[in-house]
Protein backbone atom coordinates (compact mmCIF):
# COMPACT_ATOMS: atom_id res chain seq x y z
CA UNK A 1 0.00 0.00 0.00
CA UNK A 2 1.34 3.76 -1.04
CA UNK A 3 2.01 6.30 2.19
CA UNK A 4 -0.45 8.20 0.35
CA UNK A 5 -3.66 5.58 0.16
CA UNK A 6 -2.47 5.04 4.19
CA UNK A 7 -2.72 8.61 4.48
CA UNK A 8 -6.08 9.16 2.80
CA UNK A 9 -7.71 6.09 5.28
CA UNK A 10 -5.69 7.50 8.28
CA UNK A 11 -7.94 10.33 7.31
CA UNK A 12 -10.71 8.80 7.01
CA UNK A 13 -10.82 7.20 10.40
CA UNK A 14 -10.17 10.94 11.54
CA UNK A 15 -12.75 12.36 10.34
CA UNK A 16 -14.54 9.09 12.12
CA UNK A 17 -13.67 10.46 14.87
CA UNK A 18 -14.63 13.51 14.73
CA UNK A 19 -18.38 12.77 13.41
CA UNK A 20 -18.32 10.34 16.85
CA UNK A 21 -17.72 12.97 18.84
CA UNK A 22 -20.60 14.95 17.04
CA UNK A 23 -22.66 12.54 17.22
CA UNK A 24 -22.45 11.32 20.84
CA UNK A 25 -23.18 14.84 21.64
CA UNK A 26 -26.55 14.54 21.23
CA UNK A 27 -28.64 11.61 22.62
CA UNK A 28 -30.78 10.85 19.10
CA UNK A 29 -27.55 10.14 17.44
CA UNK A 30 -25.32 8.71 20.00
CA UNK A 31 -25.17 5.32 19.96
CA UNK A 32 -24.22 6.22 15.65
CA UNK A 33 -21.72 8.23 16.97
CA UNK A 34 -20.30 5.45 18.86
CA UNK A 35 -20.21 2.89 16.09
CA UNK A 36 -18.81 5.11 13.66
CA UNK A 37 -15.94 6.22 16.06
CA UNK A 38 -15.74 1.80 16.34
CA UNK A 39 -15.24 2.18 12.47
CA UNK A 40 -12.69 4.54 12.62
CA UNK A 41 -11.02 2.85 15.37
CA UNK A 42 -10.92 -0.66 13.32
CA UNK A 43 -10.21 0.90 9.99
CA UNK A 44 -7.27 2.39 11.33
CA UNK A 45 -5.93 -0.66 13.16
CA UNK A 46 -7.10 -2.94 9.92
CA UNK A 47 -4.82 -0.75 7.81
CA UNK A 48 -1.62 -0.43 9.28
CA UNK A 49 -1.26 -4.16 8.51
CA UNK A 50 -0.91 -3.01 5.10
CA UNK A 51 1.66 -0.67 5.05
CA UNK A 52 5.40 -1.11 5.97
CA UNK A 53 5.56 2.04 8.14
CA UNK A 54 9.78 2.47 8.14
CA UNK A 55 11.24 2.83 11.02
CA UNK A 56 12.17 6.37 12.50
CA UNK A 57 15.18 4.96 13.55
CA UNK A 58 15.47 3.69 9.78
CA UNK A 59 17.47 0.53 11.57
CA UNK A 60 14.56 -2.10 11.13
CA UNK A 61 13.71 -2.93 8.03
CA UNK A 62 10.48 -2.74 6.79
CA UNK A 63 8.45 -5.13 4.87
CA UNK A 64 5.33 -6.95 4.57
CA UNK A 65 4.05 -8.72 6.50
CA UNK A 66 5.15 -7.02 9.47
CA UNK A 67 8.19 -8.39 11.84
CA UNK A 68 6.43 -10.25 14.85
CA UNK A 69 3.07 -10.67 13.28
CA UNK A 70 2.36 -13.68 15.18
CA UNK A 71 3.37 -11.56 18.48
CA UNK A 72 1.40 -9.21 17.17
CA UNK A 73 -1.84 -10.40 16.47
CA UNK A 74 -1.53 -12.80 19.99
CA UNK A 75 -1.55 -9.61 22.19
CA UNK A 76 -4.55 -8.02 20.18
CA UNK A 77 -6.33 -11.49 21.15
CA UNK A 78 -5.16 -11.69 24.62
CA UNK A 79 -6.65 -7.64 24.95
CA UNK A 80 -9.96 -8.80 23.34
CA UNK A 81 -9.95 -11.66 25.19
CA UNK A 82 -9.94 -9.32 28.56
CA UNK A 83 -11.67 -6.07 27.35
CA UNK A 84 -14.96 -7.46 25.39
CA UNK A 85 -16.04 -9.57 28.73
CA UNK A 86 -15.13 -7.03 30.81
CA UNK A 87 -17.29 -4.46 29.12
CA UNK A 88 -19.81 -7.01 28.36
CA UNK A 89 -20.41 -8.05 31.79
CA UNK A 90 -19.91 -5.05 34.44
CA UNK A 91 -23.12 -3.62 36.18
CA UNK A 92 -24.23 -0.76 35.26
CA UNK A 93 -23.46 0.63 38.73
CA UNK A 94 -19.57 -0.22 38.12
CA UNK A 95 -19.51 1.55 34.93
CA UNK A 96 -17.33 4.66 36.10
CA UNK A 97 -14.42 2.97 37.52
CA UNK A 98 -14.83 0.30 34.34
CA UNK A 99 -14.11 3.70 32.08
CA UNK A 100 -11.46 4.58 34.66
CA UNK A 101 -9.72 1.89 34.08
CA UNK A 102 -9.61 1.45 30.62
CA UNK A 103 -8.87 5.42 30.49
CA UNK A 104 -5.47 4.17 32.49
CA UNK A 105 -4.88 1.04 30.35
CA UNK A 106 -4.51 3.76 27.46
CA UNK A 107 -2.39 6.01 29.02
CA UNK A 108 -0.23 3.17 30.24
CA UNK A 109 0.13 2.05 26.42
CA UNK A 110 0.90 5.75 25.08
CA UNK A 111 3.92 5.76 27.77
CA UNK A 112 5.19 2.05 26.58
CA UNK A 113 4.89 2.83 23.28
CA UNK A 114 7.09 6.17 23.71
CA UNK A 115 9.58 4.24 25.91
CA UNK A 116 10.19 1.66 23.27
CA UNK A 117 10.15 4.05 20.56
CA UNK A 118 13.05 6.07 23.19
CA UNK A 119 14.62 2.48 23.04
CA UNK A 120 14.52 1.74 19.36
CA UNK A 121 15.90 5.67 18.40
CA UNK A 122 18.65 5.45 21.07
CA UNK A 123 21.17 8.37 20.18
CA UNK A 124 19.84 9.27 17.09
CA UNK A 125 16.72 10.65 18.13
CA UNK A 126 16.20 14.17 18.14
CA UNK A 127 15.62 16.75 20.28
CA UNK A 128 12.71 17.49 19.22
CA UNK A 129 11.56 13.56 19.46
CA UNK A 130 12.98 13.19 22.99
CA UNK A 131 10.91 16.32 24.32
CA UNK A 132 8.00 14.63 22.80
CA UNK A 133 8.69 11.68 24.53
CA UNK A 134 9.47 12.63 27.89
CA UNK A 135 5.99 14.59 27.85
CA UNK A 136 4.07 11.21 26.81
CA UNK A 137 5.94 9.08 29.65
CA UNK A 138 5.29 11.95 32.19
CA UNK A 139 1.51 12.26 31.08
CA UNK A 140 1.10 8.95 30.07
CA UNK A 141 2.17 7.38 33.94
CA UNK A 142 0.26 9.98 35.27
CA UNK A 143 -2.84 8.92 34.04
CA UNK A 144 -2.67 5.82 34.21
CA UNK A 145 -1.56 5.67 38.08
CA UNK A 146 -4.02 8.44 38.76
CA UNK A 147 -6.82 6.18 37.13
CA UNK A 148 -5.77 2.95 39.21
CA UNK A 149 -6.56 5.42 41.99
CA UNK A 150 -9.83 6.33 41.23
CA UNK A 151 -10.86 2.64 39.93
CA UNK A 152 -10.09 1.52 43.54
CA UNK A 153 -11.92 5.03 45.27
CA UNK A 154 -15.17 4.29 43.44
CA UNK A 155 -14.76 0.25 43.38
CA UNK A 156 -14.23 1.46 47.23
CA UNK A 157 -11.04 -0.77 47.48
CA UNK A 158 -9.77 2.17 49.70
CA UNK A 159 -11.74 5.24 51.34
CA UNK A 160 -13.44 7.43 49.03
CA UNK A 161 -12.90 10.46 51.00
CA UNK A 162 -9.69 12.60 50.11
CA UNK A 163 -6.77 11.24 51.87
CA UNK A 164 -5.22 14.53 53.45
CA UNK A 165 -1.18 13.52 54.72
CA UNK A 166 0.90 15.47 56.54
CA UNK A 167 2.43 18.51 54.56
CA UNK A 168 0.78 17.01 51.52
CA UNK A 169 0.90 19.93 48.83
CA UNK A 170 4.39 20.48 49.91
CA UNK A 171 5.45 16.56 48.93
CA UNK A 172 3.06 16.85 45.77
CA UNK A 173 4.99 19.98 44.52
CA UNK A 174 8.17 18.53 45.65
CA UNK A 175 7.03 15.22 43.25
CA UNK A 176 6.35 17.81 40.47
CA UNK A 177 9.83 19.34 40.91
CA UNK A 178 11.31 16.25 40.52
CA UNK A 179 8.91 14.78 37.62
CA UNK A 180 9.83 17.65 35.80
CA UNK A 181 13.70 17.89 36.55
CA UNK A 182 14.19 14.59 35.62
CA UNK A 183 12.46 14.94 32.67
CA UNK A 184 15.30 17.63 31.84
CA UNK A 185 17.90 15.28 32.60
CA UNK A 186 16.84 12.96 30.05
CA UNK A 187 16.57 15.17 27.12
CA UNK A 188 19.85 16.55 28.09
CA UNK A 189 21.32 13.11 28.97
CA UNK A 190 19.87 10.27 27.00
CA UNK A 191 19.31 7.43 28.54
CA UNK A 192 17.25 4.60 29.70
CA UNK A 193 18.13 4.42 33.66
CA UNK A 194 16.88 8.44 33.44
CA UNK A 195 13.74 7.36 31.42
CA UNK A 196 12.62 4.47 34.25
CA UNK A 197 13.17 6.94 37.07
CA UNK A 198 11.29 9.64 35.07
CA UNK A 199 8.00 7.10 34.21
CA UNK A 200 8.38 5.42 38.26
CA UNK A 201 8.45 9.44 39.76
CA UNK A 202 5.28 10.06 37.17
CA UNK A 203 3.31 6.97 38.54
CA UNK A 204 3.72 8.07 42.14
CA UNK A 205 3.19 11.74 41.22
CA UNK A 206 -0.19 9.95 39.55
CA UNK A 207 -0.77 8.16 42.73
CA UNK A 208 -0.53 11.61 44.85
CA UNK A 209 -2.47 13.90 42.67
CA UNK A 210 -5.50 12.18 42.76
CA UNK A 211 -5.14 10.86 46.90
CA UNK A 212 -6.28 13.82 48.41
CA UNK A 213 -9.67 14.34 45.61
CA UNK A 214 -12.78 13.19 47.48
CA UNK A 215 -15.63 10.91 46.54
CA UNK A 216 -18.08 13.01 44.38
CA UNK A 217 -15.13 14.80 42.51
CA UNK A 218 -13.71 11.45 41.24
CA UNK A 219 -15.86 11.50 37.61
CA UNK A 220 -14.07 14.91 37.02
CA UNK A 221 -10.63 13.61 37.38
CA UNK A 222 -11.67 10.73 35.25
CA UNK A 223 -12.52 13.08 32.45
CA UNK A 224 -9.57 15.19 33.40
CA UNK A 225 -7.13 12.08 33.05
CA UNK A 226 -9.24 11.31 29.67
CA UNK A 227 -8.17 14.60 28.12
CA UNK A 228 -4.17 13.63 29.57
CA UNK A 229 -4.54 10.39 27.69
CA UNK A 230 -5.92 12.15 24.97
CA UNK A 231 -2.61 14.20 24.48
CA UNK A 232 -0.07 11.41 25.20
CA UNK A 233 -1.53 9.88 21.82
CA UNK A 234 -1.27 13.27 20.05
CA UNK A 235 2.41 13.47 21.30
CA UNK A 236 3.04 9.85 20.08
CA UNK A 237 1.92 10.52 17.30
CA UNK A 238 4.37 13.28 16.55
CA UNK A 239 7.25 10.83 17.07
CA UNK A 240 5.58 8.05 15.15
CA UNK A 241 4.76 10.24 12.42
CA UNK A 242 1.15 9.29 12.34
CA UNK A 243 -1.21 12.04 11.26
CA UNK A 244 -4.33 9.50 12.93
CA UNK A 245 -2.69 9.51 15.99
CA UNK A 246 -2.19 13.57 15.97
CA UNK A 247 -5.64 14.13 15.25
CA UNK A 248 -7.57 11.61 17.53
CA UNK A 249 -5.43 12.12 20.61
CA UNK A 250 -5.69 16.39 20.04
CA UNK A 251 -9.49 15.81 19.86
CA UNK A 252 -9.84 13.32 22.87
CA UNK A 253 -7.45 16.26 24.63
CA UNK A 254 -9.63 19.26 23.53
CA UNK A 255 -12.90 17.72 23.61
CA UNK A 256 -12.04 16.11 27.14
CA UNK A 257 -10.69 19.15 28.31
CA UNK A 258 -14.14 20.71 27.35
CA UNK A 259 -15.81 18.25 28.68
CA UNK A 260 -14.31 18.52 32.14
CA UNK A 261 -15.01 22.14 32.67
CA UNK A 262 -18.41 21.26 31.74
CA UNK A 263 -18.79 18.13 34.61
CA UNK A 264 -17.18 20.48 37.19
CA UNK A 265 -19.94 23.43 36.28
CA UNK A 266 -22.97 21.04 36.43
CA UNK A 267 -21.78 19.83 40.37
CA UNK A 268 -20.79 23.80 40.63
CA UNK A 269 -17.14 23.17 41.46
CA UNK A 270 -13.73 25.18 39.88
CA UNK A 271 -11.33 22.32 38.75
CA UNK A 272 -8.69 23.80 40.60
CA UNK A 273 -11.23 23.22 44.11
CA UNK A 274 -11.76 19.89 43.32
CA UNK A 275 -8.01 19.09 42.64
CA UNK A 276 -6.68 21.02 45.73
CA UNK A 277 -9.58 21.54 47.52
CA UNK A 278 -8.75 19.01 49.98
CA UNK A 279 -5.84 21.13 51.50
CA UNK A 280 -7.59 23.98 51.77
CA UNK A 281 -11.07 22.87 53.29
CA UNK A 282 -10.85 23.36 56.72
CA UNK A 283 -11.11 20.04 59.10
CA UNK A 284 -14.65 18.87 59.54
CA UNK A 285 -15.15 18.43 63.62
CA UNK A 286 -16.03 14.82 63.00
CA UNK A 287 -16.78 13.95 66.70
CA UNK A 288 -20.12 15.91 66.57
CA UNK A 289 -23.28 15.17 68.83
CA UNK A 290 -25.12 14.53 65.50
CA UNK A 291 -25.01 10.56 65.51
CA UNK A 292 -26.97 10.10 68.63
CA UNK A 293 -29.68 12.70 67.88
CA UNK A 294 -33.14 10.84 67.35
CA UNK A 295 -34.32 10.41 63.85
CA UNK A 296 -37.91 8.99 63.01
CA UNK A 297 -38.17 5.79 61.20
CA UNK A 298 -40.83 4.47 59.52
CA UNK A 299 -42.58 1.14 58.39
CA UNK A 300 -43.52 0.61 54.29
CA UNK A 301 -47.18 1.10 55.51
CA UNK A 302 -46.77 4.15 56.39
CA UNK A 303 -45.02 4.80 53.66
CA UNK A 304 -47.74 4.12 51.42
CA UNK A 305 -50.35 5.88 53.23
CA UNK A 306 -47.95 9.09 53.50
CA UNK A 307 -47.99 8.56 49.05
CA UNK A 308 -51.59 7.73 49.10
CA UNK A 309 -52.91 10.59 49.97
CA UNK A 310 -50.29 12.95 47.99
CA UNK A 311 -50.88 14.90 45.20
CA UNK A 312 -47.86 15.56 43.95
CA UNK A 313 -44.50 12.84 44.59
CA UNK A 314 -40.96 13.72 43.49
CA UNK A 315 -38.71 10.81 43.56
CA UNK A 316 -34.86 11.56 44.08
CA UNK A 317 -32.97 8.11 42.90
CA UNK A 318 -29.34 8.19 43.61
CA UNK A 319 -26.30 5.87 44.10
CA UNK A 320 -28.27 3.65 46.18
CA UNK A 321 -30.87 2.71 43.64
CA UNK A 322 -28.13 1.47 41.60
CA UNK A 323 -26.53 -0.58 43.60
CA UNK A 324 -30.12 -2.20 44.65
CA UNK A 325 -30.45 -2.64 41.15
CA UNK A 326 -34.42 -1.22 42.16
CA UNK A 327 -34.81 0.97 38.90
CA UNK A 328 -37.88 -1.54 37.42
CA UNK A 329 -39.34 -1.64 41.39
CA UNK A 330 -39.19 1.98 41.63
CA UNK A 331 -40.77 2.78 38.18
CA UNK A 332 -43.61 -0.08 39.45
CA UNK A 333 -44.36 1.87 42.36
CA UNK A 334 -44.27 5.44 40.21
CA UNK A 335 -46.96 3.51 37.69
CA UNK A 336 -49.06 2.34 40.28
CA UNK A 337 -49.04 6.07 41.67
CA UNK A 338 -49.93 7.81 38.73
CA UNK A 339 -52.66 5.27 37.92
CA UNK A 340 -54.05 6.37 41.12
CA UNK A 341 -54.17 10.01 39.52
CA UNK A 342 -50.85 11.26 41.68
CA UNK A 343 -48.88 13.20 39.78
CA UNK A 344 -45.02 12.05 39.87
CA UNK A 345 -41.85 13.07 38.20
CA UNK A 346 -38.31 12.16 39.02
CA UNK A 347 -36.19 14.66 40.56
CA UNK A 348 -32.27 14.55 38.73
CA UNK A 349 -28.83 15.56 39.74
CA UNK A 350 -26.64 15.77 36.77
CA UNK A 351 -24.72 14.01 39.15
CA UNK A 352 -26.29 11.75 41.32
CA UNK A 353 -25.13 8.75 41.54
CA UNK A 354 -21.44 7.92 40.40
CA UNK A 355 -21.13 9.86 36.92
CA UNK A 356 -23.27 12.18 35.37
CA UNK A 357 -25.87 10.83 33.60
CA UNK A 358 -26.01 7.43 35.53
CA UNK A 359 -29.60 8.32 36.91
CA UNK A 360 -30.62 8.97 33.35
CA UNK A 361 -29.58 5.63 31.96
CA UNK A 362 -30.40 3.36 35.12
CA UNK A 363 -33.87 4.71 34.70
CA UNK A 364 -34.03 4.60 30.92
CA UNK A 365 -33.10 0.68 31.48
CA UNK A 366 -36.24 0.47 32.99
CA UNK A 367 -38.43 2.52 30.41
CA UNK A 368 -38.99 4.95 32.94
CA UNK A 369 -40.66 7.33 30.21
CA UNK A 370 -38.32 10.37 29.90
CA UNK A 371 -41.02 13.32 29.94
CA UNK A 372 -40.99 11.97 33.90
CA UNK A 373 -37.22 12.70 34.50
CA UNK A 374 -37.24 16.51 35.19
CA UNK A 375 -33.48 18.21 35.67
CA UNK A 376 -32.81 19.79 38.66
CA UNK A 377 -33.09 23.74 37.51
CA UNK A 378 -36.21 22.73 36.72
CA UNK A 379 -37.33 20.50 39.78
CA UNK A 380 -36.22 22.89 42.27
CA UNK A 381 -39.49 25.30 42.05
CA UNK A 382 -41.54 22.75 42.33
CA UNK A 383 -40.74 20.64 45.39
CA UNK A 384 -42.75 23.97 47.59
CA UNK A 385 -45.82 22.25 45.93
CA UNK A 386 -44.54 18.50 46.68
CA UNK A 387 -46.72 16.37 49.47
CA UNK A 388 -43.90 13.78 49.53
CA UNK A 389 -40.23 13.69 48.42
CA UNK A 390 -38.55 10.28 48.36
CA UNK A 391 -35.44 10.01 48.43
CA UNK A 392 -33.22 6.54 47.27
CA UNK A 393 -30.37 6.06 48.39
CA UNK A 394 -29.27 9.46 47.79
CA UNK A 395 -27.81 11.40 49.81
CA UNK A 396 -24.78 14.41 48.87
CA UNK A 397 -27.09 15.65 46.03
CA UNK A 398 -29.90 16.73 48.66
CA UNK A 399 -27.28 17.45 51.40
CA UNK A 400 -28.32 21.37 52.63
CA UNK A 401 -24.65 21.35 54.20
CA UNK A 402 -23.76 22.43 50.51
CA UNK A 403 -25.48 25.99 50.83
CA UNK A 404 -25.01 25.68 54.81
CA UNK A 405 -21.70 24.72 55.36
CA UNK A 406 -18.93 26.60 54.01
CA UNK A 407 -15.87 24.32 54.06
CA UNK A 408 -17.41 21.12 53.92
CA UNK A 409 -16.71 18.69 50.83
CA UNK A 410 -19.57 19.99 48.74
CA UNK A 411 -20.03 23.42 49.75
CA UNK A 412 -21.08 25.27 46.58
CA UNK A 413 -22.58 21.92 44.64
CA UNK A 414 -26.20 22.68 43.64
CA UNK A 415 -28.87 20.39 45.47
CA UNK A 416 -31.59 18.93 44.99
CA UNK A 417 -34.31 21.36 47.42
CA UNK A 418 -35.92 18.32 48.74
CA UNK A 419 -36.31 20.22 52.03
CA UNK A 420 -39.18 22.64 50.42
CA UNK A 421 -41.49 19.41 50.26
CA UNK A 422 -44.23 19.19 52.71
CA UNK A 423 -42.74 15.32 53.83
CA UNK A 424 -39.60 13.50 52.95
CA UNK A 425 -39.17 9.98 52.98
CA UNK A 426 -35.30 8.50 52.54
CA UNK A 427 -34.85 4.76 51.67
CA UNK A 428 -32.02 4.33 52.54
CA UNK A 429 -29.32 1.00 54.16
CA UNK A 430 -27.71 2.49 57.26
CA UNK A 431 -27.22 5.87 58.66
CA UNK A 432 -24.10 5.70 57.07
CA UNK A 433 -23.03 9.19 55.61
CA UNK A 434 -23.10 9.94 51.88
CA UNK A 435 -20.18 8.82 49.36
CA UNK A 436 -18.57 12.84 50.24
CA UNK A 437 -18.47 11.22 54.30
CA UNK A 438 -20.42 14.68 55.66
CA UNK A 439 -24.07 14.47 58.15
CA UNK A 440 -26.75 15.28 56.43
CA UNK A 441 -29.00 17.38 58.49
CA UNK A 442 -32.24 16.37 56.69
CA UNK A 443 -32.36 13.32 58.05
CA UNK A 444 -32.94 14.47 61.67
CA UNK A 445 -35.65 17.20 60.13
CA UNK A 446 -38.92 16.74 62.13
CA UNK A 447 -41.29 16.08 58.51
CA UNK A 448 -38.55 13.34 57.60
CA UNK A 449 -39.29 9.76 57.60
CA UNK A 450 -36.57 6.95 57.49
CA UNK A 451 -37.36 3.34 56.08
CA UNK A 452 -34.17 1.41 56.42
CA UNK A 453 -33.11 -1.71 54.09
CA UNK A 454 -31.91 -2.39 50.17
CA UNK A 455 -33.78 -0.11 48.31
CA UNK A 456 -35.69 -3.10 46.28
CA UNK A 457 -36.79 -4.86 48.88
CA UNK A 458 -37.97 -1.46 50.73
CA UNK A 459 -39.80 -0.75 47.28
CA UNK A 460 -41.26 -3.94 46.96
CA UNK A 461 -42.96 -3.76 50.27
CA UNK A 462 -44.14 -0.19 49.81
CA UNK A 463 -45.73 -1.17 46.46
CA UNK A 464 -47.62 -4.00 47.97
CA UNK A 465 -48.75 -1.86 50.71
CA UNK A 466 -49.93 0.55 48.45
CA UNK A 467 -51.55 -2.44 46.19
CA UNK A 468 -53.42 -3.20 49.55
CA UNK A 469 -54.55 0.18 50.37
CA UNK B 1 6.63 15.99 8.05
CA UNK B 2 7.14 19.69 8.52
CA UNK B 3 6.78 21.34 12.11
CA UNK B 4 4.09 23.43 10.51
CA UNK B 5 1.88 21.18 8.88
CA UNK B 6 1.79 19.35 12.27
CA UNK B 7 1.14 22.25 14.38
CA UNK B 8 -1.67 23.26 12.31
CA UNK B 9 -2.82 19.79 12.48
CA UNK B 10 -2.81 20.53 15.84
CA UNK B 11 -3.93 23.53 16.48
CA UNK B 12 -7.30 23.13 14.12
CA UNK B 13 -7.80 19.67 15.54
CA UNK B 14 -7.91 21.62 19.29
CA UNK B 15 -10.59 23.82 17.65
CA UNK B 16 -12.72 21.11 16.23
CA UNK B 17 -12.96 19.45 19.46
CA UNK B 18 -13.94 22.12 21.41
CA UNK B 19 -16.74 23.03 18.89
CA UNK B 20 -17.97 19.51 18.85
CA UNK B 21 -18.86 19.35 22.61
CA UNK B 22 -19.43 22.63 23.62
CA UNK B 23 -22.83 21.91 24.21
CA UNK B 24 -23.64 18.63 25.15
CA UNK B 25 -26.11 18.15 27.99
CA UNK B 26 -25.22 16.61 31.82
CA UNK B 27 -27.20 13.23 30.86
CA UNK B 28 -24.40 12.35 27.96
CA UNK B 29 -21.51 13.82 30.20
CA UNK B 30 -20.33 9.90 31.17
CA UNK B 31 -21.43 8.34 27.74
CA UNK B 32 -19.38 11.02 25.67
CA UNK B 33 -16.33 10.49 28.59
CA UNK B 34 -16.28 7.26 27.81
CA UNK B 35 -16.62 7.30 23.83
CA UNK B 36 -13.30 9.64 23.90
CA UNK B 37 -11.72 7.10 26.19
CA UNK B 38 -12.20 4.60 23.09
CA UNK B 39 -11.12 6.90 20.66
CA UNK B 40 -7.72 7.31 22.12
CA UNK B 41 -7.33 3.35 22.26
CA UNK B 42 -6.29 4.11 18.56
CA UNK B 43 -2.73 4.42 20.21
CA UNK B 44 -2.70 0.69 19.27
CA UNK B 45 -1.66 1.95 16.34
CA UNK B 46 1.31 3.02 17.59
CA UNK B 47 1.61 -0.10 19.65
CA UNK B 48 1.67 -2.44 16.50
CA UNK B 49 3.91 0.10 14.71
CA UNK B 50 6.75 0.35 17.57
CA UNK B 51 5.90 -3.73 17.56
CA UNK B 52 7.07 -4.17 14.57
CA UNK B 53 10.10 -2.08 14.61
CA UNK B 54 11.22 -3.65 17.50
CA UNK B 55 14.73 -4.72 17.72
CA UNK B 56 15.35 -6.73 20.84
CA UNK B 57 13.27 -9.07 23.31
CA UNK B 58 12.54 -6.26 25.76
CA UNK B 59 11.83 -3.65 22.95
CA UNK B 60 8.92 -6.67 21.69
CA UNK B 61 8.25 -7.40 25.14
CA UNK B 62 6.99 -3.45 26.42
CA UNK B 63 5.36 -2.97 22.34
CA UNK B 64 3.52 -6.25 23.20
CA UNK B 65 2.17 -5.19 26.77
CA UNK B 66 0.91 -1.55 25.09
CA UNK B 67 -0.86 -3.52 22.14
CA UNK B 68 -2.80 -5.64 25.26
CA UNK B 69 -3.42 -2.38 27.43
CA UNK B 70 -4.35 -0.35 23.86
CA UNK B 71 -7.22 -3.33 22.91
CA UNK B 72 -8.61 -3.29 26.11
CA UNK B 73 -9.20 0.79 26.14
CA UNK B 74 -10.27 0.40 22.61
CA UNK B 75 -12.74 -2.17 22.54
CA UNK B 76 -13.76 -2.18 25.97
CA UNK B 77 -14.31 1.36 25.72
CA UNK B 78 -16.40 1.29 22.41
CA UNK B 79 -18.41 -1.54 23.78
CA UNK B 80 -18.97 -0.20 27.20
CA UNK B 81 -20.30 3.11 25.61
CA UNK B 82 -22.65 1.01 23.68
CA UNK B 83 -23.80 -0.57 26.29
CA UNK B 84 -24.44 2.55 27.77
CA UNK B 85 -26.06 4.48 25.00
CA UNK B 86 -28.34 1.07 24.28
CA UNK B 87 -30.25 2.24 27.77
CA UNK B 88 -31.36 5.36 25.99
CA UNK B 89 -33.34 3.59 23.35
CA UNK B 90 -37.01 3.84 23.00
CA UNK B 91 -36.90 7.29 24.65
CA UNK B 92 -38.25 9.09 21.42
CA UNK B 93 -41.00 11.19 22.25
Amino acid sequence: MSRTLYDLIGLAAGIAFILALKGLSHPKTARKGNLIGAFGAGLATLVVFFYASPSVSGKAESSLPLNNLGWILGAIAVGLIIGVPAARRVQMTQMPQLVALFNGVGGGAAALVAIVEYLNLGLEATTAQVVFTVFTVIVGCVSFSGSIITFMKLQELMTTRPVIFPAGRFVIAATLIAVIGVGGWVVSALGTTPLLILAALSLLFGILFVLPVGGADVPIVISLLNAFTGLTVAASGYVLDSVLLIIAGTLVGASGTILTRLMADAMGRSLFGTLFGAFTAKQQDSSGVAEDRPVRSGSSDDVAILLNYARRVVIVPGFGLAVAQAQHTVRELADLMISRGIDVAYGIHPVAGRMPGHMNVLLAEANVPYDQLVEMDEVNPTFGQTDVAIVIGANDVVNPAAKTTPGCPIYGMPILEVSNAANIIFLKRSMRPGFAGIENELLYDPKTMLLFGDAKSSLTKVVSALKAL
Amino acid sequence: MDAMAILSIFVLSVFVGFEVVSKVSSTLHTPLMSGANAIHGVILVGAIIVADHSETNLELGLSLAAIVLATINMVGGFVVTDRMLEMFKGQKK
